[in-house]
């Protein structure tokens, strides 16, 4: 790590080369602790199993939209894996935080960009076990996929997508607070914004207040770019939308994650 | 009176107050990380204020209970649920005490063993109680109707914190057994899906398969639903008795496998 950091600081192959670095080093964490996984897969995994028994009638309401449970709440619990992944990436800093690493790391040249960049890469990789998982669990259900390949192909970067924007708001706070406590709150704000989202039902079942927020929450844009393949065909009107929410988040997440880490520095 | 009662009622004495100056600390810890209690408290109140506005439509399908609001259905939900959030704090402060060595210091005093458990498990019925008559008081403040009036709601606050005491007490068994606080957290999940694969949310009668005879066997739904009908139809002895026997039942085992647990644990020392 050293050494690609000295080699030639402030050039583009260094900057790819230090956030590979980053990433991998929490893939290598990974492997070196399985256990830090089992929370980011076993969430989800009990999210689409609960959700699909105990709501499984839902499907019988007038307008629900599928006649398949599982299509509707895989999605969603990918999704929800997919915050805890990102929102773990962010905790991954915290514990280098506290235990000394990244102030060792900010005393290397360099710019700090591809540090955050490498962190959420890690979230966007770390993002496919929890989707995988469920996919596979939603399958044995009985998960069907209209939308064929290209369903698969949104999910996964819906999910990558908002791991990487759950892990930059994370770092947002991380940086800031510098503990591994405040990722408590970024698990309430994920934890939250999923549930005021069409996550389980769509947005004309709803009524009030939620209705309201539902509709203006860039999750619900996620959801339907993501869910889409499992309920139809895969369409460019349904995907850009997801693709621009996801894409905002990132810019006003990644903007925050940066000011929080400039502080830290100064 | 024999010689060994007399001397019984100074001891018996002895150990109520150890009993409750050790409920007393346990209180005080929750209440110095007021924070970590938050997330039990927030979370039952969101998910419920949003499974009320997103399940309108599905209180009028054939087979669900007659209720004006899905409101009004999902306060056991949310009670149980926020009592889960830290039933298991009684076993995770045991394991602490394990771990730092305050336990060692407690049981070299002249303490007796009872209550280094019930001391615990009575601080963590203080908090669940209070997070429960919280949760009652939101949920009547945004018009939820209780049917049985002020009998069903002390009942519905009764069976949730005797559904503490049974964690906590499986909670103290782990936490004799392990030494150890993740060991104990880690049931976490456990009791996060046993309330989700429980008629907490849903009724059983609208479920199917695999998950509708699992839901029916889980003892949550042998509370959750007379403490149901108490919200929603109104007061029956029957159902009270079904709402507190169930949990007290339960309890009881698992207290009793604490307590065994712990005086094997501390013979074999």
């Amino acid at each position: 790590m050293i050494s690609l950091v000295t080699a030639h600081p402030g050039g583009a192959g260094h900057a790819v080369r230090v956030a590979g670095a980053v990433c991998g080093r929490g893939m290598r964490r990974i492997s070196a602790r399985p256990t830090l996984i089992m929370p980011v897969l076993l969430m989800p995994l009990i999210f689409v199993i609960g959700f699909t028994g105990a709501f499984g009638s839902l499907t019988r309401v007038e307008g629900y939209g599928t006649d398949n449970v599982y299509n509707w709440m895989a999605v969603y619990a990918a999704l929800q894996g997919a915050v805890f992944a990102g929102v773990g990436g962010a905790a991954s800093t915290a514990e280098d935080i506290e235990n000394g690493f990244f102030d060792r790391l900010l005393l290397t040249p360099g710019s700090r960009l591809p540090i955050l960049v490498g962190t959420m890469g890690y979230s966007a990789l770390r993002s496919t076990i929890p989707t995988t998982g469920v996919l596979l669990i939603s399958a044995l259900g009985g998960l069907s996929l209209p939308g064929g390949l290209l369903a698969l192909v949104a999910t996964y970067v819906a999910t990558a997508g908002m791991a990487a924007v759950f892990c930059l708001i994370g770092l947002a706070v991380v940086y800031h607070f510098r503990t591994m406590r405040s990722m408590l709150l970024i698990q309430v704000v994920g934890f939250s914004s999923m549930f005021l989202s069409t996550g389980q039902v769509p947005i004309h079942f709803m009524d009030g207040w939620l209705h309201a927020v539902a509709r203006v929450n860039p999750i619900t844009n996620v959801l339907r770019f993501a869910r889409q393949g499992f309920l139809g065909d895969v369409a460019w009107s349904t995907t850009w939308p997801g693709l621009l929410a996801l894409g905002g988040m990132a810019l006003v997440a990644g903007a925050l994650a940066l000011r929080s880490l400039r502080s830290l520095e100064s | 009176m024999s010689g060994g009662a007399v001397a019984a009622v100074p001891g018996l004495r002895l150990a109520g107050a150890q009993t409750l100056e050790l409920a007393r600390r346990s209180v005080l810890t929750e209440w110095r990380q007021f924070g970590s209690l938050l997330p039990g408290i927030v979370f039952p109140l969101l998910l419920a204020a949003v499974y009320t506005h997103q399940f309108q439509r599905v209180i009028l399908m054939p087979g669900f209970p007659a209720v004006d609001s899905f409101l009004d259905f999902v306060l056991p939900a949310s009670l149980v649920q926020a009592v889960s959030f830290g039933a298991t704090e009684a076993g995770t402060e045991l394991a602490r005490d394990i771990e730092n060595g305050f336990f060692d210091r407690l049981r070299s005093s002249p303490c007796a063993r009872l209550p280094l458990l019930l001391g615990r498990l009575a601080g963590s019925l203080v908090v669940a109680a209070a997070k429960g008559a919280l949760i009652v008081a939101v949920f009547l403040a945004f018009g939820a109707e209780v049917a049985g009036g002020p009998a069903a709601i002390a009942v519905v606050l009764g069976s949730a914190v005797l559904l503490v005491l049974a964690i906590g007490g499986l909670g103290q068994v782990l936490a004799i057994r392990t030494g150890n606080q993740e060991a104990v957290n880690a049931t976490f999940p456990l009791i996060f899906t046993s309330v989700f694969v429980s008629s907490a949310f849903f009724p059983t009668a609208l479920m199917n398969g695999w998950f509708r005879v699992v839901a029916e066997a889980n003892p949550v739904t042998w509370i959750v639903d007379p403490v149901r009908r108490l919200v929603i139809e109104g007061w029956s002895g029957t159902d009270a008795l079904q709402a507190l026997g169930v949990p007290l039942a339960i309890s009881v085992v698992t207290v009793s496998v604490a307590v065994t647990t712990l005086n094997r644990w501390l013979g074999a020392r």
